[in-house]
């Protein structure tokens, strides 16, 4: 995948499937530590060890039908190309978090891309889903958390028109922010 | 630095919305996208990006959703359209540029897009 906005997706869209409700999203950028790092954790159904242990071959997957079983392994191998890994810790009725961590500077990783379009993916594709999501750029932070936003709703939902404009702008300024100069 | 958008403006959005709510309630059209390995890989999220810009455009009022890899990875991206009374009908390999079209013919002249076909449920 192009973008690691995209992996990020995968593993939102797995948490998704294995059944969360809730799921956060940290993204950690450390240029003083050339580190990147994303974190994805869910309260899904969760794995047993021996599963969880071989997640990031090709072809596992808990699906019993339409077996593909590709996301993991994709990002462990765009990881791994970028002098990082992929870690995986899961308990059975509890949950899941995906942990990828490249370095920041490295020739071959990918550009994070379009995170806004991600997120909004996953809010208004799934709008049963809590999501809280945490970045952070060296030291700087931008914070969602879409319980927030349903509270200041109401009964107005996130896919209302107007509130995904909001969200969209909201997404990209926030973003935007992170990455410019200190003043 | 541009003053970033707050809760404030939520609330705003809240009591206008509230106007409209009920006629979006009962709208009957659901545009789903698949959004498994196989469909991000093909370019699934940037599709669902351009249907919600195209039904913004126009001011159509759809509910948008995202299913996961139903085992046509080679067809994704797959968009269904399902409109109350109709049946579902799934695109197949469906590209941003292609959403205008797809939105134009389905959705507001009520003409299915037969060459971009791949499947239909009868309505339920």
């Amino acid at each position: 995948m192009r973008e690691l906005a995209l992996h990020i997706l995968d593993v939102l869209e797995n948490a998704v499937e294995a059944g969360a409700t809730r799921i956060t999203l940290t993204i950690e950028e450390d240029s003083s530590c050339d580190r990147f790092t994303f974190t994805v954790r869910d309260n899904g159904r969760g794995m047993p060890p021996e599963l969880a242990a071989r997640v990031l071959d090709p072809f596992v997957t808990t699906r019993q039908t339409r077996h593909v079983g590709l996301g993991l392994p994709l990002l462990a191998a765009a990881a791994e190309r970028a002098g990082g890994g992929v870690q995986v810790r899961s308990e059975p009725g509890r949950g899941t978090e995906v942990s990828a961590t490249f370095r920041l500077r490295h020739w071959d990783r990918a550009p994070l891309g379009d995170l806004p379009g991600t997120l909004l993916a996953l809010i208004l594709g799934k709008e049963g889903v809590h999501l809280t999501y945490l970045h952070r750029v060296d030291g700087r932070e931008f914070r969602l958390d879409t319980a927030e936003l349903r509270q200041a709703l109401g009964e107005v939902p996130l896919t209302h028109p107007s509130v995904r404009r909001w969200l969209q702008e909201y997404l990209q300024e926030g973003i935007a922010g992170l990455e410019r100069p200190v003043e | 630095m541009p003053k970033i958008k707050s809760l404030d403006d939520l609330r705003r959005i809240r009591e206008e919305a509230q106007q409209d709510l009920r006629v979006r309630l009962e709208t009957g059209t659901r545009i789903i996208v698949g959004m498994g390995t196989c469909g991000i890989a093909a370019g699934a999220r940037d599709v669902m990006r351009a249907i919600l810009e195209e039904l913004d455009r126009r001011k159509i009022d759809a509910h948008v959703e995202t299913v996961g890899c139903i085992g046509m990875c080679s067809c994704e991206p797959l968009v269904d359209i399902e409109q109350a009374g109709h049946a579902r009908v799934t695109y197949r390999n469906i590209k941003p540029d292609m959403v205008p079209r797809l939105i134009e013919e389905h959705l507001i002249n009520g003409r299915v897009v037969e060459e971009w076909v791949v499947g239909r449920l009868p309505a339920s």
